[in-house]
């Protein structure tokens, strides 16, 4: 297991997350009485609930005893929140106990930012802590530099495609770019986004407190030199850096992280990249569409894994094969030495599982994307005795942190990368807003099964849920039947419109009651066509109602609505009219 | 080409991108398809038309239109199994699809030629079948001495043509050691090796630190390195005079900036040809030709598609319609050979090279079909798809080299044909005519090249007088 997490532990972790939800999910009655089931649907009939769409509260009851208690506690909610907003008036002034805030966020990045405007629209005082710049590695070293460069690779790849041009009876002469002018593009967006983050916490009363923080004790945080502040509760969103295996020396030149290669200060001829899961693939689209050739490097013995197998096939025959990137598999790069005294990039090459030499590259770079590490050291964890689990800070459903003795922190919690259960942007900020969810009095577990993940490439890869694999072993040892269906964007009028017909969707659902057990998606766009299928998880909408949405026509989401359809839910599996609970 | 022992099989997408949409709560029913799987009886082509021994093969199936080799996903089936008709016996994966390849005879899988994950080219043989459990091991012998060399190992083969010193090394992986330097080859060098079949060990590195690049594995395999921009359409078949010169070995030393870049496939054909075209007597006659008819009839014509090469080549071949002679070539030296068909070869130049796709018929295709066929040619010439028969069947050249302006130019002879027209740009002339008047008419220089040892002043002249009047008087072109 070991080596897996060295390789590309984000998408490693995100599987034993889901093992880990899969637990509760079992005691989960076969047949859940869809009754009760549409009377959960009528409270969150409410507008407001209706916003935390991620956020599925009474996640999986095992019974209905417990169900039905849940429900008689939500209906005391709207009271409560009641009070809770009316409070939010006089955020700003001094809170009832003798706290310097209600929260505190360690880390401003964007699990921290999502927590603390939520905290400020539930009346809490709130600060939140960065030790270096503001918008954490999302905004300024991952997701929103890299998405700047994908939409110059993007456009790049358009116009090289001589015959994809001349099939719209376009005629464009030959397609440049400059270097500095697409690093810039990519430095200006981040910059742009993080003054939004800031001023956005700035315009609602968040306190920005500038410097290191770190625990002191319970309910106690230090920041900067010497500065202590207490709070009510504590949010630990501190992130991650990439992750370098040992034995790669990282220069900042030819071997590269992730940080140095949004600066895109070069691109090189060939550049190996170490790790073939969503940053890799994402930088392999970048740099061929700039010019260079690509050889992966993995560990395990596919590409691409954690994807669904039938995806992966199929983005290999489209991100892969017909373009200049070779692949290594099943090696580790056990030694990667940066280019110097006129010698290229040397990276030697083990066997994954019988660690023998078996080959030596030689590049002009090596870019190390084997996945992201928790940046957690120094947090001062030994204050309220944490120890943490390879550097991951250990978490209950609920976030909560959990002691050396397996025990709660009262009052302190842990979102995003550091906690390391699912190592998205999105995900941490759906965590920071289950946890101030808690702490207002509202219990509240996030579903992860319904965060979805996306993959920028040309086209994009997108999923939420369970792979087939998953699905149909979770379906053995719990005995329901597993079905699958597929659309092709080959039948869809607006992606042949673009002349983008190379794609497919797919959902693995049970065919016994309808539930959606994940969606993959690989095409134009798909990262934005999941969320249908990553809010209808979320909120617990069956197959057989959904297929009857309507769709614009002619739009991209017509795959998603094909793909219901075409989804074969057996004849008994009862029907809840959506649209009589719906206000107009 | 043993058509009677050729069979067909249906195929089954296992990954079926091409369907609209399925959903399946069990495994995808099989979907028929047109793509079909061949079964050759190898004796009855290597014994004459005998089918006694009912060993056949498994040819690797063209599963689409651009497959050139697959994928042997998985065999389904393995050594000694029996075979029932319909079965999938193997898995293959093409450029676009996995297809279960069944098969349409019962019997055994006698022997299995290609393994899984080893690439085979479309129509080499990847497995055999043998009719009875007797037969099997005659299969399996069969096999064992079919060289294999139609499959393509993943891994390198060991003892490649390399020109490093021959060390004996006692394993490949000690030769990743600092022994001798190993080849470097880059991802996209190493694909287009594999899809031109250049052995990657054979090729000269020129790349950063020695190596092997995709321009190196391109020059190689005779193909236009891509990376440079197409030079300016060189003049078809219609260079300077190269003189012997070029060829005698005592070249001038390199400028220092100067680099070599070796010569392509079809630049090495045009060189040989251009050399032997020195042995043959040429000479050369010019005729002006007015084409205000013409023009007005290619405004006609255009719009159905009608190019100005159909139109010329039309014209040229109703021409040599009446003077065979020009049509004929002098193979020997001793006599005339007439040819029995019209046809005429136009030189394209396509990036780096020339090329001569020829239109046949000539003088008997309309000129819809014509302009028709031209375009299919150019196509095919582009994607380096023409058949043999489509570019070295002509008996005549036209070479245009209006289209850039040029007014007169010399063409060189092709070996094999009796004549070239070069033809100029049609320009407003100012003529006078037989009363003293000036007229402004449009007027292209024709000039054709002709081996005197077949073709005289008189016949080339004749030739050119009726072409000029078919030109100015098209109407005849379009019947």
């Amino acid at each position: 297991l070991s080596s897996i997490f060295s390789l590309s532990p984000d998408r490693s972790l995100f599987l034993t997350m889901q093992s880990a939800v899969a637990l509760p999910f079992s005691q989960t009655p076969l047949t859940r009485p869809s009754r009760l089931l549409g009377s959960t649907g009528s409270i969150f009939s409410t507008p407001r609930s209706l916003r935390f769409c991620g956020l599925r509260r009474e996640a999986f009851c095992s019974s209905p005893s417990t169900h039905l208690t849940l429900r008689s506690d939500r209906v005391r909610i709207p009271s409560t929140r009641f009070k809770v907003s009316a409070a939010a008036t006089t955020n700003g002034a001094p809170p009832p106990k003798s706290f310097d805030y209600d929260l505190i966020i360690i880390g401003a990045g964007v699990g921290g930012h999502g927590a603390a405007l939520h905290a400020v629209e539930k009346g809490l005082k709130t600060a939140i802590i960065e030790g270096d710049v503001v918008g954490g590695t999302c905004v300024n070293r991952g997701c929103v530099p890299s998405k700047a460069l994908l939409a110059v690779s993007g456009r790049m790849r358009e116009l090289q495609n001589e015959h994809h041009m001349k099939s719209f009876g376009l005629q464009v002469s030959a397609a440049g770019y400059d270097r500095q002018g697409v690093a810039d593009h990519a430095n200006n967006l981040a910059t742009k986004i993080r003054n939004n983050l800031t001023n956005s916490m700035k315009a609602l009363g968040v306190d920005i407190l500038t410097g290191f923080g770190s625990v002191l004790g319970p309910q106690k945080v230090k920041y900067g030199k010497d500065n202590i502040i207490t709070a009510k509760n504590i949010i630990i969103a501190t992130g991650s850096v990439p992750f370098v295996p040992k034995g790669i020396e990282v220069d900042g030149k030819t071997v590269i992280t992730s940080d140095h290669a949004l600066k895109l200060e070069s691109v090189p001829d060939w550049i190996a990249i170490v790790g073939s899961g969503y940053i890799g693939l994402e930088f392999s689209d970048v740099y061929t569409a700039l010019g260079s050739e690509v050889t992966f490097i993995e560990a395990l013995d596919q590409l691409m894994p954690g994807f669904d197998p039938e995806i992966s096939k199929l983005a290999q025959r489209v991100l892969i094969n017909p373009r200049k990137i070779d692949y290594h598999t099943g090696v580790f790069a056990s030694k990667i030495t940066p280019a110097k005294d006129g010698k290229p990039v040397m990276i030697e090459l083990i066997d994954a599982k019988t660690k023998e030499h078996k080959d030596t590259l030689e590049v002009d770079a090596a870019l190390i994307a084997t996945g992201r590490a928790p940046f957690t050291n120094g947090l001062g964890l030994e204050n309220v005795n944490v120890v943490t689990q390879r550097g991951f800070i250990p978490v209950d459903e609920r976030m909560r942190v959990i002691d050396g003795n397996g025990k709660l922190v009262p009052n302190l919690y842990c979102i995003g990368d550091a906690n390391g259960k699912l190592m998205l942007a999105h995900a941490a900020s759906a965590q920071g807003i289950s946890v101030v969810e808690q702490v207002t009095g509202r219990d509240h577990v996030l579903n992860h099964l319904s965060i979805p993940a996306a993959c920028f490439t040309h086209p994009e890869i997108s999923m939420v849920g369970l792979t087939e694999p998953q699905a149909r072993e979770k379906g053995e040892t719990e005995g329901f039947k597993v079905s699958v269906a597929k659309t092709s964007f080959k039948a869809n009028t607006k992606a042949l419109a673009e002349n983008e017909g190379e794609g497919i969707a797919k959902m693995i659902y049970r065919p016994d009651n309808g539930e959606i057990l994940g969606v993959h998606i690989f095409g134009l766009h798909a990262a934005d066509l999941i969320h249908e299928a990553s809010n209808a998880i979320a909120l617990g909408t069956r197959i057989q109602d959904i297929k009857l949405a309507v769709h614009a026509h002619p739009t991209l989401s017509e795959v998603l609505d094909e793909l219901f359809k075409a989804a074969k839910v057996e004849g008994h599996a009862t029907t809840k009219t959506v649209s009589e609970k719906v206000a107009v | 080409m043993a058509a009677s022992s050729s069979f067909l099989s249906t195929a089954s997408l296992s990954n079926p991108k091409s369907t609209i949409s399925f959903a399946s709560s069990v495994s995808p029913a099989p979907i028929p398809s047109l793509r079909r799987v061949v079964f050759r009886s190898p004796s009855s082509h290597r014994r004459v038309m005998t089918v006694r021994s009912k060993i056949r093969e498994i040819f690797m199936p063209a599963l689409s239109s651009t497959m050139t080799e697959g994928k042997i996903v998985s065999w389904i089936k393995t050594e000694g199994e029996k075979l029932a008709k319909g079965e999938s016996v193997v898995v293959v994966e093409s450029d676009k699809a996995d297809m279960d390849v069944e098969t349409f005879y019962d019997g055994y899988l006698a022997a299995i030629v290609v393994g899984e994950g080893e690439t085979a080219p479309v129509g080499a043989a990847i497995g055999l079948l043998a009719e009875t459990e007797a037969e099997i091991e005659e299969a399996k012998n069969k096999a064992a001495s079919k060289p294999s060399s139609s499959a393509v190992v993943p891994s390198p083969p060991p003892a490649t043509s390399s020109p490093a010193p021959a060390i004996a090394q006692p394993s490949p992986a000690a030769a990743a050691s600092d022994g001798p330097r190993k080849t470097v080859a880059t991802p996209h060098a190493k694909k287009l090796a594999k899809q031109h079949k250049v052995d990657i060990g054979s090729v000269a590195g020129t790349g950063p630190f020695g190596r092997i690049t995709a321009s190196d594995v391109e020059a190689a395999a005779g193909i236009a390195p891509t990376v440079t921009p197409p030079p300016p359409p060189p003049p078809p078949a219609a260079a300077p005079t190269p003189t012997a010169k070029a060829t005698t070995t005592s070249s001038p030393p390199l400028l220092p900036d100067a680099s070599i870049v070796p010569f392509t496939a079809m630049q090495s054909a045009v060189s040989k040809n251009m050399i032997e075209s020195l042995s043959v007597p040429t000479f050369r006659v010019g005729y002006p030709v007015n084409t205000d008819a013409l023009d007005a009839l290619y405004e006609k014509v255009k719009p159905k598609g009608v190019t100005m090469t159909a139109l010329l080549a039309k014209a040229a071949g109703m021409a040599l319609a009446q003077h065979p002679v020009v049509n004929a070539s002098c193979k020997d030296g001793k006599s005339f050979s007439y040819n029995s068909n019209i046809n005429v070869a136009v030189a394209v130049a396509i990036n780096g090279g020339l090329i001569t796709p020829v239109l046949q018929d000539a003088d008997k295709l309309d000129l819809y079909l014509l302009s028709q066929k031209w375009k299919e040619l150019v196509g095919k010439a582009r994607n380096k798809q023409l058949q043999p028969h489509e570019y070295n069947s002509g008996t005549f050249t036209l070479s245009n080299l209006g289209m850039f302006g040029v007014d007169r130019f010399d063409a060189i002879l092709p070996p094999g044909q009796g004549a070239i027209m070069a033809v100029g740009a049609s320009k407003p002339t100012v003529v006078a005519d037989k009363d003293g008047f000036f007229s402004v008419k449009n007027k292209m220089l024709v000039n054709v090249t002709a081996d005197h040892r077949i073709v005289y002043g008189a016949d080339l002249a004749a030739f050119l007088q009726t072409f000029a009047k078919i030109v100015e008087n098209p109407d005849s072109l379009t019947l």
